[in-house]
């Protein structure tokens, strides 16, 4: 998948396998959209269209459904999904640098992805790990105690991995 | 499915020979060599997996020459156990029988705690947690005052409880009390619920068994029992805590509530940004389902209940009961007018019975101890513990247990020891985004519903953040209706309009832009959004306003007076150049992105406040130290 483009024939299958697995039961919607969301790091329109026929949803409704939870995006997230807390306890305890420091270092905002998909930022409500403030998770790994000076390392080992 | 027919009891007489066998087991196991690992999220972000991996690589190595004898097959010296609530400290782990815990733990300690703490009993001092009141270190946790001057009692065996296991939760007596309701009659379960004044832990506080009741009283084929876990609160995670550390207490309960309801399908409503407390909730499901206590024909009864995990998908929303029941039947989380209240017609139109986590988690013990020891705890109104996540600048945070009526003062000195950084606190934010700050006059009220109601105030999920002096509460205010505005769904006009006016006000507020005029405008707003909202979220959206304004409304009149308190809001600061120590090298000049520096040859430069956009570049640029931000 390059530049959000879908491979339709593909993401069917895997959806079609993903409907199976939830009986195509309508009420199993918002499960379906997080494991769609898991696997393309984001919604496809040509899934909504292809989910709204098999369980007999209107695409409007879809839509509807998946703009309204923030866990689901329309646009391709990265490689690497960066959710920088920004609950009570981390924003009291400078959240807003840790935000700083990854715009530093690769060079995007909350909401926005790197041109190249590897990194994708998104600022969070609580993730609970307030005792470990300010924190962020990538890819569901979560990074405690954190500051501006941490989190570009973190970042730079990342961009080593992807380098491997 | 052969080991499934094997295990499942057919008989309530039959699992409770079993939990007495359990017992017997588990109080030989805890005289045993072993090793407690910390498996929670806070834990686990600190790496105590791998720490978990090591002592099970660095045991297996050393093979014989531990000795460690087990009791049975399945009983491995090295345990996973749930969070104890110091997750500012961890890794965390417990050896036993000694009972010494260690915090901060690494890979790199594993092989020296093995010779030394396991083999020979000896405390590692270097390892040991130092108590912040006695500033003496301690070996065993029960010894810590952050233990000792706490009530536990939902939470229990702190250290050694071992979270992913039925067998453990039974060996603590657990589904002992859903046997027992299994024997007694419908009515009589909501009658000791009644009586115990069990209040809802969600927040709102209101009584659990008139909810039951309501359910019960409600005519329907199919009923439901939902589990509300979707703690969205910012500062808040003791519902995580829960369900990580005892899943089966939940579990039980809920089971219980089905029975008591007369229903046969329930869900359990997990965020899903907590996928630790989603995957150990659905193995305790899978769990109980092979003992049979959850699926067809209870313990042999004719009473059967199915329950399923739900996952949110991130909106705050859905912690409200109806938004939450939209959102499982996989629906926009939109909450609804009520009446009809779920308990009449929720989820599908069937009567729901919708509980927090911890609510439910009190249903075991209640029957268990008894109405009249259960009241034992807490005040008259408010009985019982309460779990409360503590955050700040505090000396140890994290979730504690407190009884009803304990006071703020209590929690803050005698359990966190005081504040980290010297920083006296001014404030308390408690409920999350529909709570309160409240100011150090207040900090001796017994913390219970009814009194932190006539302050303005509310329990709410149990979030307690401290703020220090140099932090700024109209920024505080501002940071919660962010969030409020952000979460708002959308549907009622007072809440989404009202959030977001009253959000650009104090935004006007912290830029230094705000009038008196602002101060009456920003009143009226938070009035109209309390009063006319449709749900809980923005009936109570201002709260952090109104209660800022109440005891804060001096660091609101600062800001229209041009200076913030404490410091916090940037656009009150600006960098000078301190004429002394500029040497006019230009460099400054010529780094500014905004051109907003100028000067001369010999002359100290000046830095155009009108130009600046307080980007710092400058201080980093500066050789000699001469630039400084002033407020």
């Amino acid at each position: 998948m390059v530049g959000g483009v879908v491979d339709v024939t593909r993401t069917f299958d895997k959806v079609e396998q993903i409907l199976e697995k939830y009986g195509h039961r309508k009420e199993m919607l918002i499960k379906i959209l997080l494991e769609v969301q898991k696997e393309y790091r984001h919604i496809p329109r040509e899934v909504v269209n292809y989910i709204g026929v098999a369980l007999g949803i209107p695409p409007a409704k879809i839509y509807g459904v998946a703009t309204f939870y923030a866990q689901f995006s329309l646009k391709p997230k990265g490689e690497y999904t960066i959710l920088v807390c920004d609950g009570t306890a981390c924003h009291m305890e400078g959240s807003m640098n840790l935000i700083k420091a990854i715009e530093e270092e690769v060079g995007i905002k909350p909401g926005e992805v790197t041109q190249d998909l590897k990194f994708s930022l998104d600022k969070v409500g609580c993730l609970g790990a307030c005792a470990l403030a300010p924190a962020m998770v990538i890819n569901g790994e979560v990074y405690g105690h954190l500051n501006a000076e941490k989190v570009k390392e973190i970042l730079r080992n990342l961009k080593e991995r992807k380098a491997e | 499915m052969a080991i499934a027919v094997e295990k499942r009891f057919n008989s309530a007489s039959e699992l409770l020979k079993y939990i007495e066998e359990l017992k017997a087991k588990r109080e030989k196991k805890l005289q045993k060599p072993s090793v407690y690992v910390c498996v929670g999220t806070g834990c686990t972000a600190s790496g105590s997996r791998k720490v978990y991996a090591k002592f099970v690589e660095v045991i297996k190595a050393r093979g014989l020459d531990i000795q460690i004898e087990k009791i049975d097959d399945d009983d491995e010296p090295v345990k996973r156990t749930g969070c104890c609530g110091l997750c500012s400290l961890g890794p965390l782990v417990k050896i036993m029988p000694s009972g010494i815990t260690y915090s901060h733990v690494t890979v790199n300690d594993v092989e020296e705690i093995v010779e030394k703490t396991l083999l020979k009993g000896e405390a590692i001092e270097r390892l040991l947690l130092t108590d912040p009141i006695s500033d003496k270190k301690v070996e065993r946790l029960e010894d810590a005052t952050f233990f000792k001057n706490q009530t536990f009692y939902i939470m229990e065996a702190i250290g050694t409880s071992e979270c992913e296991s039925i067998e453990d939760y039974m060996a603590r007596g657990g589904y002992s009390s859903l046997a027992k309701a299994l024997s007694m009659d419908r009515k009589e379960i909501i009658e000791q619920v009644k009586a115990s004044g069990l209040r809802g832990r969600g927040g709102g506080g209101f009584p659990t068994g008139l909810k039951w009741e309501a359910a019960y009283n409600s005519k329907g084929d199919i009923k439901y029992v939902v589990c509300n876990a979707d703690e969205g609160d910012p500062g808040a995670f003791m519902n995580r805590t829960l369900l990580e550390r005892d899943p089966h207490s939940v579990l039980e309960g809920m089971i219980i509530a089905a029975y008591a309801i007369g229903a046969q399908k329930g869900y359990a409503y997990i965020r899903a940004e907590y996928p630790i407390a989603v995957e150990m909730f659905n193995k305790a499901i899978e769990d109980a389902k092979e003992y049979g206590l959850l699926g067809e024909n209870i313990l042999g009864t004719d009473f059967s209940f199915e329950l399923y995990v739900k996952e949110g998908a991130g909106a705050f929303v859905c912690g409200e009961e109806t938004a939450l029941l939209a959102s499982i039947e996989g629906k926009r989380g939109v909450p609804r007018p009520r009446p009809p209240f779920p308990a009449q017609a929720g989820l599908w139109g069937k009567p729901t019975l919708i509980n927090n986590v911890e609510s439910y988690a009190n249903v075991p013990k209640i029957l268990r101890d008894g109405v009249e020891n259960y009241r034992k705890r807490g005040v008259e109104k408010s009985p019982g513990t309460k779990m409360f996540s503590v955050t700040g600048p505090l000396k140890l945070t994290g979730i504690i247990e407190i009884q009803f009526g304990t006071t703020l003062r209590y929690i803050l000195d005698n359990i966190c020891g005081g504040t980290s950084n010297g920083q006296k606190i001014k404030a308390i934010q408690i409920g999350g985004p529909s709570g309160a700050c409240l100011p150090e006059e207040l900090f001796d009220l017994p913390l219970d519903y009814d009194t932190l109601r006539s302050v303005g105030a509310m329990v709410g999920s149990g979030g307690i953040v401290a703020i220090t002096e140099d932090r700024c509460m109209v920024e505080v205010a501002r940071f919660f209706l962010d969030f409020t505005k952000r979460e708002s769904c959308g549907k009622c006009v007072p809440c989404r309009e009202g959030t977001t006016q009253a959000y650009n006000i104090l935004e006007k507020f912290t830029q230094g832009k705000a009038t008196y005029e602002d101060l009456e405008t920003l009143e009226y707003v938070s009035e109209i959004v309390r009063t006319a909202s449709l749900c809980g979220l923005g009936k109570t959206a201002p709260n952090p306003i109104i209660s800022t304004l109440k005891y804060f409304r001096q660091e609101y009149i600062d800001h229209i007076e041009g200076k913030c308190p404490s410091g916090m809001c940037t656009a009150f600061q600006k960098y000078v150049i301190i004429p002394e120590k500029c040497k006019s090298c230009s460099l400054c000049a010529r780094s500014c992105p905004n051109g907003a520096i100028s000067g001369e040859r010999g002359k100290p430069y000046v830095i155009d406040q009108e130009k600046c956009i307080k980007c710092g570049l400058c201080v980093t640029k500066c050789k000699f130290g001469a630039i400084e931000l002033v407020s």
